[in-house]
């Protein structure tokens, strides 16, 4: 992986560890955080275990309450129903809510390859849509852009001239330019946190506004969600809504949370679509390791205490889900072996990911599992595991006397930026021969 | 108490003074330590590389090479990690061995220098051995402990981590790098020498006049 240049690194630095401050003073005031986390693991481990029939259920419940349910193998399901959907209603444009479902299918490029615009309404994300750029973290998606870059990207795109960079100024901008399309729009898009099986209820927590003016406004709602956000019960809520907004922005409690239940007569849209999204879950499902992947609840506790993504940014990672997470996740959804296999090795180990997760998921664990899946072992390795794995030969290596071992284990790389320690008189094991023999 | 010695492959072979001092501070405590002579190395580096073969077939060896012992100390909190993912064996790091379950503190040791203190991310998160080693080094004569600033924040090393993503390990090696001369202490000491291996051989390639010592070879001074 490469290093982000240095205004990168300096400026998700300064981000990261200001969110991670945040984020731990308000975990510190919570009496039962731990088993919070227990709670929210065990409930996720449920969830994934009875998958088929909380999906059913799900769906069963949302039909009943007015919605309609699409099942969508892969995105190129998941993008035509929805293009059709949209379609079906002449509309040419959509809002959208912050999402990272969407963005995994790549849904506003299908979209705009049938004349439909997607309007991005979070603020950062439609940054980075103005800018035909791509998110670099789960929750600040403009991680890596600072204001002047932002105050000429809406000088440019949204045609204003004197424009300051003056935070305040460039969300008015931005605000200006979004209330005309949420009022305009006929469908709305958004992801989902939770779909609730029992209740058939699907909800979104957010910070601006805008997916409440996404998921109201509009008298066309779709929903894109992953099967792996669902959860059997309405007071599996208190957990989440607990542990989400404390592990990601680290707020007490998200300014919006927006929970609907199929449609209403007079409020809301009159239309709703859920579209539930495999595309590789089941194939994660699969793996009995790997699968607590799929626990995660996408607030990027892991992203923010991340020692690699803090070096080399969130586009480093090639997927929507970068950091830690995207390390484990994005490998086993794309398949292994496939073009993301190497994402495993993007890490320490150091373990500062597990200690955050909201549900406990062991990164580490998970990291190692898919080293071992994708095949870590060479010939250097090999041999170096078959010379530890008897003492005679072992003792022989020690003494540089097993040929190969040396130039085998790349100390070029070892040595672009270290010396090696200077080579001892006597290995432990001669000494105390020597002493203690 | 009997211990068995695990003195880990990487200091038996490149950082044998390591475990000579941890030797020495175990017999000052009291113990009778014992090398069993047959042990390699527990596999952590073919384990966390995705080698599973011949991590599986290194760990299969450690219940023969220290059968009879109910304590195995360590010098290494990685490798107390990984011999206790691993086995059912008693394994402690030497630290957490001498402050938990020995109750010492003063091992009467007399170092007066400059020391500052980076706690691995195995020892820290992995074993959890909290603040024994600092309860350690804040016993030992002469000896001016500096806090080290962004302790928690991993050193790059990471195993193979740093040949294969050595640019990301050195970029964090910077920052760690920066830390310890920050402290100005004359020593940078841990629980684990391939982190200060890590540590030690940038400094060096930096000419920098801060060692890198193993906790160990503190506490035997």
């Amino acid at each position: 992986m490469k290093v982000g240049d240095p205004q990168l690194r300096r400026n998700l630095r300064a981000a990261t560890r200001g969110i991670r401050q945040k984020r731990n003073a308000v975990v510190a005031e919570v009496e039962d955080w731990e088993e919070l986390r227990v709670a929210g693991e065990a409930i996720k481990r449920d969830a994934m275990g009875r998958l088929d029939v909380l999906l059913e259920q799900l769906e069963d419940a949302v039909t009943r309450a007015g919605g309609k349910v699409h099942w969508a193998r892969d995105a190129v399901e998941a993008n035509a129903v929805i293009g059709d959907l949209v379609a079906g209603h002449d509309a040419r444009e959509v809002v959208k809510v912050k999402s990272l479902t969407t963005d995994e299918i790549e849904l506003n490029q299908a979209l705009e390859r049938r004349g439909i615009t997607a309007i991005e309404t979070d603020l950062a994300e439609l940054i980075v849509q103005l800018s035909d750029d791509w998110p670099s973290h789960i929750l600040v998606p403009a991680i890596h852009r600072n204001r002047s870059e932002i105050r000429d990207v809406f000088a440019r795109e949204l045609g204003l001239e004197g424009l300051s960079d003056d935070p305040e100024e460039l969300t008015d901008a931005a605000r200006r330019h979004l209330r005309q399309a949420f009022l305009r729009a006929r469908v709305g898009v958004s992801g989902a946190n939770f779909g609730i099986a029992e209740t058939g209820t699907v909800g979104v927590v957010e910070s601006e506004g805008n997916g409440r003016m996404c998921t109201t406004l509009p008298p066309v709602l779709i929903t894109v969600m992953g099967i792996e956000k669902v959860l059997p019960a309405w007071r599996d809520l208190e957990v989440f809504l607990q542990l989400l907004p404390r592990s990601s922005t680290g707020e007490r409690m998200n300014p919006y949370t927006s929970l609907w239940t199929g449609v209403s007569e007079d409020d809301g849209p009159g239309e709703f679509h859920l579209v539930l999204l495999d595309n590789g879950r089941t194939r994660v499902l699969a793996d009995e390791v790997g699968r607590d992947a799929l626990h995660c609840i996408r607030c990027s506790a892991c992203l923010n205490v991340c020692p690699v993504y803090e070096r080399v940014g969130g586009h480093a990672y090639g997927s929507i889900y970068p950091g830690p997470i995207g390390a484990i996740l994005t490998p086993q959804l794309r398949g292994i072996p496939g073009d993301a296999d190497e994402l495993p090795w993007a890490s320490s180990l150091c373990g500062a990911c597990a200690d955050v997760c909201p549900v406990k998921i062991d990164i580490p664990r998970l990291l190692v599992h898919l080293r071992s899946r994708v095949g870590g072992s060479d010939p250097a390795l090999r041999l170096m595991g078959w010379a530890m794995a008897g003492r005679r030969r072992f003792e022989a290596a020690q003494l540089g006397r097993v040929p190969g071992m040396r130039t085998g284990i790349g100390m070029g790389a070892w040595t672009k930026g270290r010396d090696l320690p200077p080579p001892p008189r006597e290995t432990f094991r001669q000494w105390w021969r020597r002493t203690r023999g | 108490m009997r211990v068995a010695l695990f003195v880990t492959c990487l200091v038996d072979t490149l950082f044998p003074r390591a475990g000579i001092a941890t030797v020495k501070v175990l017999e000052r405590a009291g113990c009778e330590v014992e090398f069993p002579a047959d042990q390699t190395c527990c596999g952590q580096m073919h384990r966390n590389t995705g080698a599973s073969v011949e991590a599986a077939r290194l760990a299969r060896r450690l219940p023969d090479v220290f059968a009879g012992y109910d304590v195995i100390v360590t010098p290494s909190a990685s490798c107390a990690a990984t011999v206790r993912e691993t086995t059912d064996l008693g394994v402690f790091e030497l630290s957490e061995f001498l402050v938990r379950e020995l109750g010492v503190e003063d091992v009467g040791a007399s170092f007066p220098h400059r020391v500052t203190y980076h706690p691995t991310c195995h020892s820290l998160r992995a074993l959890r051995v909290g603040d024994a080693p600092l309860r350690l080094l804040r016993a030992v004569r002469g000896l001016e402990l500096v806090e080290l600033p962004e302790a928690r924040e991993c050193c790059g090393f990471g195993g193979t981590f740093a040949i294969k993503n050595a640019d990301v390990s050195l970029a964090m090696l910077d920052d760690k790098l920066r830390c310890v001369r920050e402290t100005g202490a004359a020593v940078c000491t841990a629980a684990d020498c391939s982190c200060l291996m890590h540590i030690g051989g940038g400094l060096r390639r930096a000419g920098d006049y801060v060692r890198t010592l193993h906790l160990a070879e503190i506490l035997a001074s």
